[in-house]
């Protein structure tokens, strides 16, 4: 008797044993971003959806605050040897991600270490340039992508009898059309200053914003941005400055309201702006690519992009590596992308989700999500559009801010600022050089 | 009167003492030296490639014109924000030390501003003076103020300081409130019976029996100027626009966490702590004199 139910405890014992192994074997994957509101949704579905998916690995996204936050915390976890598996980091920290040899592990090292299928060609090259070496290696795996667009208020741009502006002059010539109609505090304006103001003015007019390839080949380039195209621009944008024909709406993107409130009809911001815009706007829009200057030979070149990519982060154990190369094999996924590019308005990054996309008939309704694609699919990439790989990238921007503030608040002439962007950022570039892993 | 305790055991003094003086030295004195100690290194953000390089990273700090601007800014951007927090508190607390209906109510809600975090003060502010989401911006531009702090330098500035003393307005009045309800009351009658009018009764007895008070919020609003504030210009303006508005604790921040140039942002923050000894230091050798305990 006591045997029989000895023998109950121990078939209980084991079945629960049994039951409870293969929870036990799941290995957990962490994985840090900075998306909020309807991104965020996105996010956790993609997790949930691969933890549904099969029993070995367990994603768990986590919010870390905005970009520069997430780094920040990703690189602090790393010190204290406690780094997630995949950290989402905006394009301006890649830089300071390749440098960091050792604390990351490459995807195309990644995928084929673990023999997970991989085709680099799958990707859309204007996307994944960024994020490869020069030899075409991918570093990151691309997950939102964007880039700089023109958002046009149609209602108000009927009402002053503007047309949509295709040209820098265009748009200088419709924003003072409306500036004398009814839009006295804002007829253009941008955000993310030096992003669209330097830095796609400068790979759309296929002109360098540094030397080696914008840094791509080596990072001991130097900064060029104070040339004749870049100097142009600002002196119109001060110009324009001082009856706010153009009114200067901050470094990020906390203008972007002015937009979507009605207050500035014509506005250069990010193509992931879209959400917000068909949230808020009470008016007919519509997004265009980014002006350029007709008297600059070739242009427009090609856009380069913004948004964030996904790195693996280095020393973990292969067994946790392999739930890493599954998940991003499970995000390449053709339906997947396609979900991701609806849902979230940021690119799709492969060729195959494009072109579903594009057969279902996505764009006929809603032909600015196609824009920023076309942007940067315009032409074959440059040395000078292929991307951006400058250190301390995320400082660099403010020092370039700084100067630009100066020139639109009279202090300095356009030529004086970005002289003094150039030499400062130079010395910024010194800086990381030195301390960059060789 | 005895002023020492007296122990039996040489011993036991120290081991009461020892839990705090151990906490001190772990989450006080081992993260200074921490700093000193990266302030002489040279790393790259993730502390993979760290090379000694002695005082580079001071030399390279002194040589940049842009530090001493900082410095200066610093110190006017505190002594404005502790003189105005103060001054203001000051009123608002004499006006609320009078026997009024309903002073528990407004006393209260003078405190409330205190339990807001600085980042939140900054979005507050914004919400009122951004040129294009603010609601009091409108005003300011139909009154015919150019309204930009995100251009103009001293509007900016100007914004930056006004928010940081609101902040410490109600801590300021906690404190004042304190200090005049300790003053007696027969003091001050028998000034009045001596015929001293509200106003030379304020000077004379009021403000010389609040100098403790005063002289230890002297010290409170400097610190807070200097490390405390960062919150709200990262918030608000992230330095800008140019670098009107880049305290050194400021720098601190934007070199080390978001540009990842560790070494200089750790001698900054050497820098940053000696100048706040040093400053402290003089108040208690100078001002502390002039205080009536």
């Amino acid at each position: 008797m006591a045997l029989r139910h000895f023998g109950t405890a121990a078939a209980v014992a084991l079945a629960v044993g049994l039951g409870a192994s293969p929870a036990l074997a799941v290995t957990e994957i962490q994985w840090w971003h900075a998306m909020t509101g309807a991104n965020n949704d996105v996010i956790v579905k993609l997790a949930n959806d691969f933890n549904a998916s099969q029993t070995d690995y367990k994603v768990i996204p986590t919010y870390k605050g905005n970009y520069p936050d997430t780094m920040n915390a990703g690189i602090a976890a790393f010190r204290a040897g406690n780094a997630p598996h995949i950290m989402q980091v905006f394009e301006v920290g890649t830089a300071t991600m390749m440098a960091a040899t050792g604390a990351v592990k490459p995807v195309y090292k990644l995928m084929a270490e673990t023999g997970e299928k991989f085709d680099p060609k799958a990707y859309l090259p204007a996307i994944t340039g960024y994020y490869s070496t020069s030899k075409g290696e991918m570093l990151s795996f691309p997950f939102n992508s964007s880039s700089t667009v023109m958002w046009v208020n149609l209602d108000e741009l009927k009402k002053a009898n503007v047309e949509i502006p295709k040209t820098w002059p265009d748009v200088f010539a419709a924003a003072k059309k409306l500036h004398d109609n009814g839009h006295a505090t804002c007829g253009f304006s941008n955000s993310w200053i030096t992003w669209v103001n330097l830095e796609q003015l400068s790979a759309w007019h296929n002109v360098p914003l540094s030397s080696k390839a914008n840094g791509l080949d080596g990072f001991d380039t130097v900064l060029e941005f104070n040339g004749p195209l870049q100097v142009k621009h600002l002196e119109k944008l001060v110009e324009l400055q001082k009856d706010k024909t153009y009114d200067y709406a901050g470094r990020t993107n906390t203008g972007e309201g002015r937009f979507t409130s009605g207050e500035c009809p014509l506005y250069l911001t990010s193509s992931a702006f879209f959400g917000n815009v068909k949230a808020q706007a009470k008016f007919n829009f519509t997004a265009v690519p980014m002006p350029y200057y007709p008297d600059v030979k070739g242009a427009p070149q090609n856009s380069i992009i913004g948004g964030a990519s996904l790195w693996v982060m280095g020393g973990k154990p292969a067994d946790d590596y392999k739930g890493v190369a599954k998940f991003l094999t499970f995000l390449s996924d053709t339906d997947r992308q396609v979900y991701i590019h609806k849902a979230s308005g940021y690119l799709p990054i492969t060729k195959a989700a494009y072109e579903k996309a594009k057969a279902e008939g996505f764009y006929k309704d809603q032909p600015y999500l196609e824009t920023p694609l076309l942007e940067l699919t315009n032409k074959e990439p440059t040395e000078n559009s292929r991307g951006l790989r400058l250190g301390n990238m995320v400082q660099l921007r403010d020092v370039w801010s700084e100067e630009i503030e100066q020139a639109l608040a009279g202090k300095k002439t356009a030529k004086q600022a970005l002289d003094a962007a150039v030499e400062r950022g130079n010395t910024m570039l010194r800086q990381f050089e030195k301390t960059a892993v060789k | 009167m005895q002023k020492q305790a007296i122990f039996q055991s040489k011993l036991l003094p120290y081991a009461l003492v020892a839990p705090q003086l151990a906490v001190v030295l772990i989450f006080f004195y081992w993260p200074a030296l921490q700093a000193v100690i990266q302030s002489f290194l040279l790393q790259d953000a993730f502390g993979l490639s760290t090379s000694f390089v002695w005082f580079d990273n001071y030399v390279e700090l002194f040589r940049d014109a842009a530090y001493f601007e900082a410095i200066l800014r610093t110190f006017f951007f505190s002594f404005a924000i502790a003189a105005s927090s103060l001054s203001f508190a000051l009123l608002l607390a004499v006006m609320a030390d009078k026997p009024l209906r309903g002073s528990m109510l407004y006393r209260t809600l003078l405190i409330w501003p205190y339990a807001v975090a600085p980042p939140v003060v900054g979005v507050l502010w914004i919400f009122m003076l951004h040129p294009s989401l603010g609601v009091l911006s409108r005003y300011l531009r139909a009154l015919g103020i150019d309204w930009n702090p995100l251009l103009d330098g001293d509007q900016a500035a100007t914004l930056i300081i006004i928010a940081a003393a609101w902040k410490q307005i109600s801590y300021n009045f906690l404190f004042f409130l304190a200090g005049l309800q300790s003053i007696p009351k027969s003091v001050l009658e028998a000034a009045a019976i001596d015929g001293a009018r509200p106003m030379r009764r304020f000077w004379t007895v009021t403000f010389p029996l609040l100098s403790p008070t005063i002289f230890f919020l002297l010290v409170v609003n400097i610190v807070y100027a200097f490390f405390d504030t960062f919150g709200i210009i990262d918030t608000m303006t992230r330095g800008g626009p140019g670098k009107s508005t880049e305290t050194l604790v400021y720098k601190v921040y934007s070199d080390g966490l978001l540009g990842g140039n560790l070494g200089s942002s750790a001698a900054q923050s050497v820098i940053l702590m000696i100048m706040v000894i040093v400053l402290t230091g003089i108040q208690f050798r100078f001002v502390e004199r002039k205080v009536t305990y």
